[in-house]
């Protein structure tokens, strides 16, 4: 009988072996390690067709129905198509042209430029407007998803009174009588709840509204608020501020639990900052990049050096740093920070002086906000990496404690009448809160929102709000940046928007929200061109000169003596809610793009999971998909298991925004609800969680497993000394392989792709913007299971190292565009083939599904319609591109380099008999990167980009060995600090190295 | 016994049947080929209103481009707002039977529903603009509309006439300037012509020109 110390040395050979094998070879799962070791049949979910039918009766019923409708439609001819000319035509004359206006979307309240395509009035496509500072032509998943959101068919459609459809005059009926008592007592008991407001035309309404009703209360609570983030510097500077960072000027970066690459306001705009810091083109100004993180994330998967420790001890952190910098600062004695981090972030903090920084997340509590705020002020930072502003949000308070109090408010009675403008607080408010129970007691509750939500279900009236891509309105950007929001197509179901609501409230004449906006804007300016200014403003997309001056603050003397004692809480499993990686707080849940882009670490689609490290689940003899029930205090939720490398030992990380009972269709019953267990005192992190193995199991979609292109050169690594040295040695003789292939026709233009891996952060941002671009359709998330989603471009995440702490690489996968392309020599219709530019083009009216392609290309790139993806809903049918074909089921697609882009380019070019200039051509995925990682051209033009990039002689291809010559080649990855940093032999933390350059 | 069927019946049998099996699908096939979104082919179609482009283009000389205003810049000609209609009809004709719905329409702001005379399959990207760029006349697909009092279909715009003109341009080139032209011939040599616009015009080559994704996307 095999006793435990046996069993401990077997758990512990076995996780040697493990370690041993992952710092051989790249990995992409635990169960890719694991197989490797065990070879296991193939697994079954894979191979298994489920063909949902049950016997013979439903088949022949399906037959027949099938046949009849085989012949009702062989026997009429399909009939006339109508055209239906506009009346008053548009002022444009471009018709059938796509036009662009620039407006403004936010999240979570901060708001990036973009522009919005619309064809025939419209809007398909989002782009980001190169003159706005937080977007400089780049958008996030969000701004490229919310043109999904807005065709989004179940949308809140009508006015709502008790869930019965009502209308907006009987709302406006109703709500003036209300008004009309609570003026009568200046607004007592009348309360507002809205999101963080930074739009200025909003906030003047509800300053207005306040002075008009003083007795009234005006509360904001959004789920992911930045209460930290405001607190910490009113604690530490004395004043509400935005802190702003100018990673273009620092050479040393600390993140505390800081996804600045991702979640912080701005991450599009420091995504580009970073990257080009770190590039080996721009003489690389940031040298080494410190973080620590309590959940793996984007930020912390680009560190040269990354300390995974649990929420609560990232505070021991930043005192520890503070303390070793000078600052008189109580340090957690029994500390278990690894010294050699610190001494080297410590090190290389202070011979940077004013060149570093320090960034702390919202996540941190405002302690260690106001340490980073010493820490920076200290070393001479302020004013240099480091900007203080003044606050983005319009009236940066607690907010917290500002739905605290309105919940006690509500329960004692004292709130007689609740507008809810935005937001869902009866699924994210606190769950010690009891929001739900605590509206009960409102005798009169409206709410705004885009969704018929969990809230509006348990409110008096509903009423369907604006899109954003519907209404007018104005909003900030993290550097204080206001666009203007200008709608692109009239209400769809007739929503408001805040401004017509609080006009409403108001009882001020009916006004559209253009006037209230405009009339705010005319107010501001009083200006004799006024109508000058508003039109340069429109067409620019942002109001000139509208960001914020930096402020001088100063730090308060008392810090370290100010600042409560540290606390040690040590031993017990913290739980960590994290905003989800793509659906937000869970306002884009019934966004089915968003749904179905699989995170970027854990490549999770449609669910989320509760992510553990890899010792956790060993201790704990948890595998994926097992179910555990989540204990905090009274409170519990089930939730199924993510493996997650990089995770902390000892946390259990949960996204929020799943959950949802009244998401709409898409977003209904996926995932568990995290807002159950997230409670006012463990509002971003607590200690105590228990995890309880419950013995189910719970299926989860992940991309991770499928498409593996195992144990071969894939993502290129080399060292930045590697890197220099193989640049200096100048290009090599690329290889030239014997080959059979017939030569390639030729034309004027060879199209090309060059993608940086050093550049990519794994955002996946380019999977969204082709996804809109071109026409992809969602498949579900059982299809998913099966291996069929259809994205053209994908992105891989690999694992270098141990388990723990891997180092983790991206790479963006579309069709390599091969010039040998073994997908053509298959096909037995000729539905790919080759045209003169170089483009592997995808014949769909050939193509007879036989699927060969996909099964010869090495790449795993072609997507193949299985079922009738493309769904015929109307507004869907809207959103369409129509310079692509929607493909129907039973056809192969893949990525064409973005052909329509490429033709529209051409005939413009050829109409003014030239040649297409260098950038003329942007592909969607290369437009919306916020790096810079994609760069697309002609390689017959000498002077082009791609040209200059595949120069370098770290060009290479992707699996080159196959010889099938790919037009889309990489840039590797660059780990490890500059040269004239690295003192004193430290090594940084280069791992063994692939393959080095050509020649 | 003997065998009810010879062996002679049973193969004539056998090649009755498989010979219906064959007319069948030829015939189905040979419906599903003619089978069009579109017009039938030189069948006049009924429209709202009994629009003569032999009117407006043959009598009046009014230029394509007047009601086909995006022909130069877009992909599509376009079909004219009815305000384009009303710049002429708000004086001429005013009272014309023929005209009330147009001014209805026009008043109560209902757009006018045509019937869609060419219509190419979805996967098919034409670009009337480029055509027009390049010297292929107006002509040239729609046909004489100059003389159709109301307008049906001429050629079969199918893959098969579209490839006739991309795999031999020259036959059908003429100089830009004589696009909007309905009544002009070359004077001379077509082909000599026709090879010497494909110069000029930077005209791509054959090979381009037939390229799936020229037209396919």
């Amino acid at each position: 009988m095999p006793t435990d110390a046996d069993e401990k040395a077997a758990a512990s050979a076995a996780a040697t072996q493990t370690t041993q094998r992952a710092q051989q070879r790249f990995w992409r799962s635990i169960e890719d390690l694991v197989d490797a070791a065990h070879p296991a049949p193939m697994r079954s979910s894979m191979l298994s067709i489920d063909i949902p039918l049950h016997g013979r009766r439903e088949f022949m019923k399906l037959m027949a129905a099938s046949l009849a409708l085989t012949g009702a439609s062989g026997c009429s001819r399909p009939p006339l198509e109508k055209i239906v000319p506009y009346v008053h035509g548009p002022a444009q004359s471009s018709y059938g042209k796509p036009v662009f206006f620039a407006s403004a979307v936010a999240r979570d309240g901060y708001g990036t430029g973009v522009l919005v395509e619309t064809n025939m009035g419209r809007p398909t496509k989002i782009e980001g407007n190169p003159s706005h500072p937080a977007s400089l032509g780049a958008t996030d998943i969000f701004a490229q998803a919310s043109v999904l959101e807005l065709w989004d068919p179940d949308r809140s459609k009508v006015v709502r009174q008790a869930n019965a459809i009502s209308t907006w005059r009987s709302f406006l009926t109703a709500l003036s009588e209300r008004m009309r008592a609570l003026k009568q007592r200046h607004g007592e008991g009348l309360c507002l709840l809205t999101e963080s407001v930074t739009s200025p035309t909003l906030y003047a309404q509800l300053q207005t509204l306040l002075e008009r009703l003083p007795k009234a209360h005006w509360h904001q609570y959004q789920a992911l608020n930045r209460d930290a983030a405001y607190d910490g510097a009113r604690f530490a500077l004395g004043r509400s501020v935005e802190t702003r960072y100018r990673l273009d000027r620092a050479r040393i970066v600390v993140a505390l639990d800081a996804d600045f690459l991702d979640g912080l306001p701005g991450s599009v705009r420091y995504a580009r900052d970073f990257v080009a810091a770190r590039s080996l083109q721009s003489n690389s100004t940031l040298h080494r990049f410190y973080a620590v993180e309590s959940t793996p994330s984007l930020t912390g998967a680009q560190a040269d050096r990354r300390l995974a420790l649990p929420a609560r001890q990232v505070e021991d952190v930043a005192r520890a740093l503070a303390a070793r910098l000078g600052l008189g600062v109580a340090v957690e004695a029994s500390t278990s920070i690894p010294a050699d981090w610190l001494d080297a972030a410590v090190a290389d903090l202070v011979a940077q002086r004013g060149q570093c920084l320090v960034i702390v997340g919202e996540r941190q509590p405002a302690t260690v906000h106001a340490l980073a705020h010493a820490i920076n002020a200290m070393l001479g930072n302020v004013g240099s990496t480091v900007v203080y502003t003044a606050p983005v949000v319009a009236s940066p308070i607690n907010q917290l404690a500002s739905v605290s109090t309105l919940g006690t408010a509500m329960r004692a009675g004292e709130v007689d009448s609740l507008l809810m403008i935005g937001g869902n607080p009866a699924y994210d408010a606190p769950a010690d809160l009891d929001f739900v129970a605590a509206l009960e007691r409102v005798p009169f509750k409206v709410h705004l929102g885009l969704y018929d939500d969990e809230t509006a279900a348990r409110s008096d009236w509903h009423v369907p709000a604006a899109h954003a891509l519907e209404t007018w309105s104005d909003v900030r950007a993290f550097d204080g940046t206001i666009s203007i929001q200008q709608p692109c197509i009239a209400p769809l179901y007739g929503g408001k928007s805040a401004h017509e609501l609080l006009s409403a409230l108001l009882g001020d004449a009916p006004d559209s929200a253009h006037d209230i906006v405009r009339a705010h804007w005319q107010a501001q300016r009083r200006a004799d061109d006024f109508s000058a200014f508003w039109q340069q403003t429109l067409h620019q997309g942002l109001v000139a000169d509208s960001a914020f001056s930096p402020i001088e603050v100063s730090l308060r003397r008392d810090l370290g003596a100010a600042l409560a004692p540290p606390s040690a809480r040590r031993g017990e499993i913290e739980l960590i809610f994290c905003s989800d990686p793509t659906i937000g707080d869970g306002r884009y849940a019934n966004n089915a793009w968003l749904q179905e882009l699989p995170k970027p670490l854990t490549k999770l689609t449609w669910d989320n999971a509760a992510l553990v490290a890899p010792a956790l689940a060993q201790r704990l003899q948890l595998a994926n998909e097992d179910v555990v029930e989540l204990r905090l205090a009274n409170r519990a939720v089930k939730a199924p298991v993510w493996i997650t490398p990089g995770q902390p030992d000892h946390t259990v990380t949960v996204a929020l925004g799943y959950g949802r009972s009244r998401a709409g269709s898409v977003g209904n019953a996926h995932g568990f609800n995290a807002n159950a267990l997230r409670t006012s005192t463990g509002f971003w992190f607590t200690g105590g969680v228990e995890l309880v193995k419950t013995g189910q199991r719970y299926a989860l979609a992940s991309t991770q497993g499928h498409d593996t292109m195992a144990g071969r050169d894939i993502v290129r690594v080399l060292s930045r000394e590697e890197a220099i040295a193989c640049k200096d040695r100048g290009p090599g003789a690329k290889d030239t392989l014997f080959t059979l292939y017939r030569a390639l026709p030729t034309s004027e233009y060879a199209w090309a792709m060059s993608i940086d891996l050093n550049a990519c952060i794994g955002c996946g941002a380019c999977t969204v913007a082709c996804q809109a671009e071109n026409n992809i359709p969602v498949v579900g998330k059982a299809e998913v299971r099966r291996g069929r989603e259809m994205h053209w471009i994908r992105v891989d995440r690999y694992y270098q190292g141990a388990p723990g702490t891997p180092r983790t690489l991206f790479m963006p996968v579309p069709c390599m565009q091969c010039e040998h392309a073994p997908c053509e020599v298959v096909c037995p219709v000729e539905a790919s083939v080759h045209d003169a530019q170089g483009i592997n083009v995808q014949v769909y009216n050939r193509c007879v599904g036989t699927r060969f392609c996909s099964n010869n290309c090495p790449y795993k790139v072609r997507r193949f319609n299985f079922l009738q993806y493309a769904q015929d809903v109307p507004t869907l049918n809207a959103q369409r591109n129509p310079q692509v074909t929607v493909r129907m089921r039973g056809v192969m697609e893949k990525c064409n380099y973005c052909l329509q882009r490429i033709t529209t380019a051409r005939i413009a070019a050829d109409k003014e008999d030239r040649r297409i200039r260098d950038g003329e051509v942007v592909t969607a995925c290369q437009a919306v990167c916020p790096t810079g990682a994609i760069v697309f051209g002609d390689l017959n033009d000498a002077g082009s980009a791609v040209n200059q990039r595949k120069a370098s002689p770290l060009d290479y291809a992707l699996l080159a060995e196959l010889n099938t010559r790919p037009r889309t080649t990489y840039l590797p990855k660059i780990i490890g600090a500059a040269r004239e940093i690295d003192r004193s032999g430290r090594a940084g933390d280069a791992a063994p190295l692939a393959r080095g350059c050509h020649g | 016994m003997a065998q009810v069927f010879s062996r002679r019946l049973s193969l004539l049998l056998r090649v009755l049947g498989l010979g219906a099996v064959a007319i069948i699908a030829a015939a189905a096939v040979a419906y599903r080929v003619t089978a069009r979104t579109d017009a039938a082919l030189l069948a006049p179609i009924e429209q709202p209103i009994p629009f003569s482009h032999k009117h407006h283009v043959g009598d009046d000389g009014i230029d394509c481009r007047y009601c086909h205003a995006s022909v130069e810049v877009s992909a599509v000609a376009g079909i004219p707002p009815l305000s384009t209609c009303m710049t002429c009809h708000s004086q001429l004709f005013t009272d014309a039977s023929v005209l009330a719905p147009v001014v209805d329409a026009y008043r109560t702001g209902r757009a006018l529903r045509w019937n869609r005379v060419h219509a190419l399959p979805d996967f098919v990207y034409f670009d009337h603009s480029i055509h027009i760029g390049k010297g292929v006349a107006c002509v040239t697909c729609p046909g004489r509309v100059d003389r159709m009092p109301s307008t049906w279909r001429v050629v079969s715009l199918d893959m098969q006439w579209c490839l006739e003109c991309h795999r031999a341009p020259d036959r059908y080139l003429r100089p830009r300037e004589r696009v909007f032209d309905m009544d002009w011939q070359p004077q001379g040599d077509q082909l000599a012509l026709g090879k010497e616009l494909r110069e000029r015009y930077h005209i791509r080559s054959t090979r381009e020109l037939t390229d799936c994704s020229t037209c396919h996307r």
